[in-house]
């Protein structure tokens, strides 16, 4: 029996959704009047303009509630994230690599192409690391190099090559225009161009990178908002065992 | 030049191969005679300019917010950040930012005409400016409120694009002493000549600096690094007076990045605050909303950017930019902008006076945390004293990175100068701004 849920405001199933739009109109009546029967044309049901303001001569501001028409089969629903189970703590991952791998394993992070954000890349691997989940940087059985940011394809390539890495994140957090896209697949293509690509596992982390996009661009895997070190970390030395199994 | 030609047909004629370097130089009077007459007009220019915007905010005086409220546009086209740019002066901002497309502040050269592709921004350009500025005259009169206009003297082309901005009657121009060097791997003497010349083009130019103290906290944490900041906004502030910049030019930059689940951080904030606005009374502190937490929780975003809001008011902060509700998520939209302005306004609006009305206990934690922060400062520009700065910024005192004074982007274009160097605009401005002469040859 499939479990239909659909969003609750105050009552089960009542189907209640908060929506703010703007529209490039003049505010007034003729307005509003606009912003109710559009609400109603994206298939919500009993929709109530509770509020507008002009932001200017041209445009309005609208804050809306109505009833969303469908409910979602929750149980046929598939995740879109690399967590397989609850990440192990950085304690943990490095007794497992001590376990498991019995060596150091070697992380090479950067943000790469023009994209200057370090803010992603120092959040996983920084020392002091991020709300309260400490940087890879700080895992006694990793080795880190963070490269910070704008580093070129080929240059996380060859450092990766040098230092033996194990392990590629890469960091991209500008996505205006898919320049993101076209940067990493670039390097993928570098990767197997070098036959190397088996070599490592490789990670894209960003606030707007999804695991579905990741591994469709030929990554292991992706990890979006709210990931931490310890969820990466986890999630690449069990790969590595997995790897050396299979 | 000799036959009375002018830079423009002169640039002309080398786009397309004359080799100006082939040329004998010719009589030495000659030179310097036409040296000058250039600069002297292009210097005039710019203080025509200058006399040009404090006429409009005389005009329009009192009419800002009181901060400055300032938005970022950030389109990657010219033409549509026109757009954005008149409705966020129309719902209430004083000042536009247009952010530089991401690379650009790597780019050793300057790029050309109006430009409508950018990734996470658009190019600075010189007819950008002009476009953009007199978008922004049209609805500064409009509004009856002068709108300032800001972009970015930083990267590689710090001068080139302080002169740009000089010319189109830019108001701010973010212009921080060591933020190439540290945070964009630029060779630190590059940045410490560069910083100097656009900042004295800036000094001429009327144009109120913003610093990148925001930058220490993006990564570091924000109640331990604390005195990082203010030990550089020191920096800063000695480095602008040299460049001849008063300090009513001195947007010194700091920001709200305190981890929102830490007990009294909003305290610890306050503390930060106030304490930049005792420590540095005439210039126009320039705040920057939370960026690090917010998470996507847009509810909860917009709390934070509430509590910023009250700080800057109640601390007397001088240049506010506002905090996003959807920061962490998108480039704004119109919306995110607006509710900005109107949080902005409402809280502001409703502690207008409260800056005169309170005092600190004196044993209370926001005095005894400011004269901590203080007390490390002191501590840490002693070190850096000790070892010199640019021995310090090498051995990583700084934002946890290593410098070293001949590495980094841009060494390649620094060339010691010669006993015949002679700069007619470098000595044009120190005399306008009554800097001592230049140290000729060897620096």
């Amino acid at each position: 029996m499939a479990q239909l849920v659909r969003p609750y405001g105050d009552t089960l199933d009542d189907g209640k959704v908060q929506l703010s739009f703007t529209l490039p109109v003049p505010d007034g009546p003729k307005a509003l009047e606009a912003a109710r029967l559009l609400v109603g044309s994206w298939g919500f049901h009993d929709c109530e303009v509770a509020h507008s303001s002009p932001m200017s001569d041209e445009f309005t501001f609208f804050v809306a509630y109505a009833k969303a028409g469908t409910g979602i089969d929750f149980d046929a629903v598939v995740p879109d994230s690399a967590g397989g189970g609850a990440s192990l703590s950085m304690d943990e991952v490095n007794d497992y690599i001590r376990a498991n791998i019995g060596r150091k394993v070697v992380v090479v992070g950067a943000c790469t192409g023009f994209d200057a954000h370090t803010v992603g890349i120092d959040a996983i691997m920084n020392m002091k690391g991020f709300n309260h989940h400490y940087g890879l940087e700080r895992y006694p059985m990793l080795e880190t190099y963070n490269l910070g940011a704008q580093v070129p394809n080929e240059k996380l390539v060859e450092f990766a090559s040098k230092v033996k890495a194990d392990v590629l994140l890469v960091s991209q957090v500008v996505t205006q225009k898919d320049v993101h896209i076209a940067n990493m697949t670039e390097l993928v293509e570098l990767l197997e161009a070098r036959g190397e690509r088996s070599r490592y596992v490789c990670v894209a982390g960003g606030p707007r990178i999804s695991n579905k996009l990741a591994v469709e661009l030929g990554y292991d895997v992706g990890f979006g908002r709210g990931s931490y070190a310890n969820d990466v970390a986890t999630w690449v030395v069990r790969r590595m065992v997995e790897k050396a199994r299979a | 030049m000799r036959g009375g030609e002018g830079p423009a047909s002169l640039n002309a004629k080398i786009a397309v191969g004359l080799r100006i370097g082939e040329i004998p130089l010719g009589d030495e009077e000659d030179i310097r005679k036409r040296g000058l007459e250039l600069a002297k007009a292009g210097l005039g220019l710019v203080a025509g300019n200058r006399a040009r915007r404090d006429s409009m905010m005389e005009r329009w005086k009192g009419r800002n917010n009181d901060p400055l409220l300032y938005l970022i546009v950030a389109t990657g086209n010219i033409h549509e950040d026109v757009k954005q740019a008149k409705a966020a002066a129309s719902q209430g901002a004083d000042v536009i930012a247009v952010i530089r497309t991401t690379a650009q502040s790597l780019l050793d050269y300057v790029p050309y005409g109006a430009t409508t592709e950018g990734f996470g921004g658009t190019y600075a350009t010189q007819e950008n400016f002009r476009i953009m500025r007199a978008a922004l005259d049209e609805v500064s009169e409009k509004e009856g409120r002068y709108i300032w206009l800001t972009n970015y003297a930083s990267g590689l082309c710090m001068p080139e694009i302080a002169a740009m901005g000089a010319l189109e009657r830019l108001d701010m121009m973010l212009n921080d002493s060591m933020y190439g060097i540290l945070f964009r791997d630029i060779n630190p003497y590059r940045t410490f000549v560069d910083q100097n010349f656009s900042r004295m083009i800036n000094a001429w130019a009327g144009i109120v600096i913003n610093t990148g103290e925001d930058n220490y906290l993006t990564t570091s944490d924000a109640v331990e690094s604390a005195h990082t900041v203010l030990a550089s906004q020191f920096l800063n502030e000695r480095l602008a007076y040299a460049a001849g910049l008063p300090a009513r030019q001195m947007g010194l930059g700091h920001a709200f990045e305190m981890d929102p689940t830490l007990k009294d951080g909003f305290l610890l904030e306050f503390a930060q605050a106030q304490m930049a606005r005792e420590i540095f009374p005439e210039h126009p502190l320039k705040y920057m909303p939370p960026t690090k937490f917010m998470s996507g929780d847009i509810f909860k975003g917009l709390a934070m950017d509430t509590l910023f809001n009250f700080v800057s008011k109640a601390t007397g902060q001088g240049i506010h930019l506002l905090g996003m509700l959807t920061e962490a998520i998108h480039t704004p939209f119109m919306m995110d902008r607006f509710i900005a302005v109107e949080n902005a306004r409402y809280v502001m609006g409703s502690i207008s006076s409260l800056a005169d009305e309170i005092e600190f206990r004196k044993d209370g934690i926001i005095v005894k945390r400011s004269h901590e922060v203080l007390e490390q400062t002191v501590a840490f520009l002693g070190e850096v004293e000790r070892t010199g700065l640019l021995d310090s910024i090498a051995k990583g005192l700084f934002a946890d990175v290593k410098r070293p004074r001949d590495g980094g982007k841009g060494l390649d274009g620094l060339i010691e100068k010669g006993p015949d160097y002679w700069n007619p605009v470098e000595d044009g401005l120190r005399e306008g701004l009554g800097l001592g002469p230049g140290a000729g040859g060897k620096e």
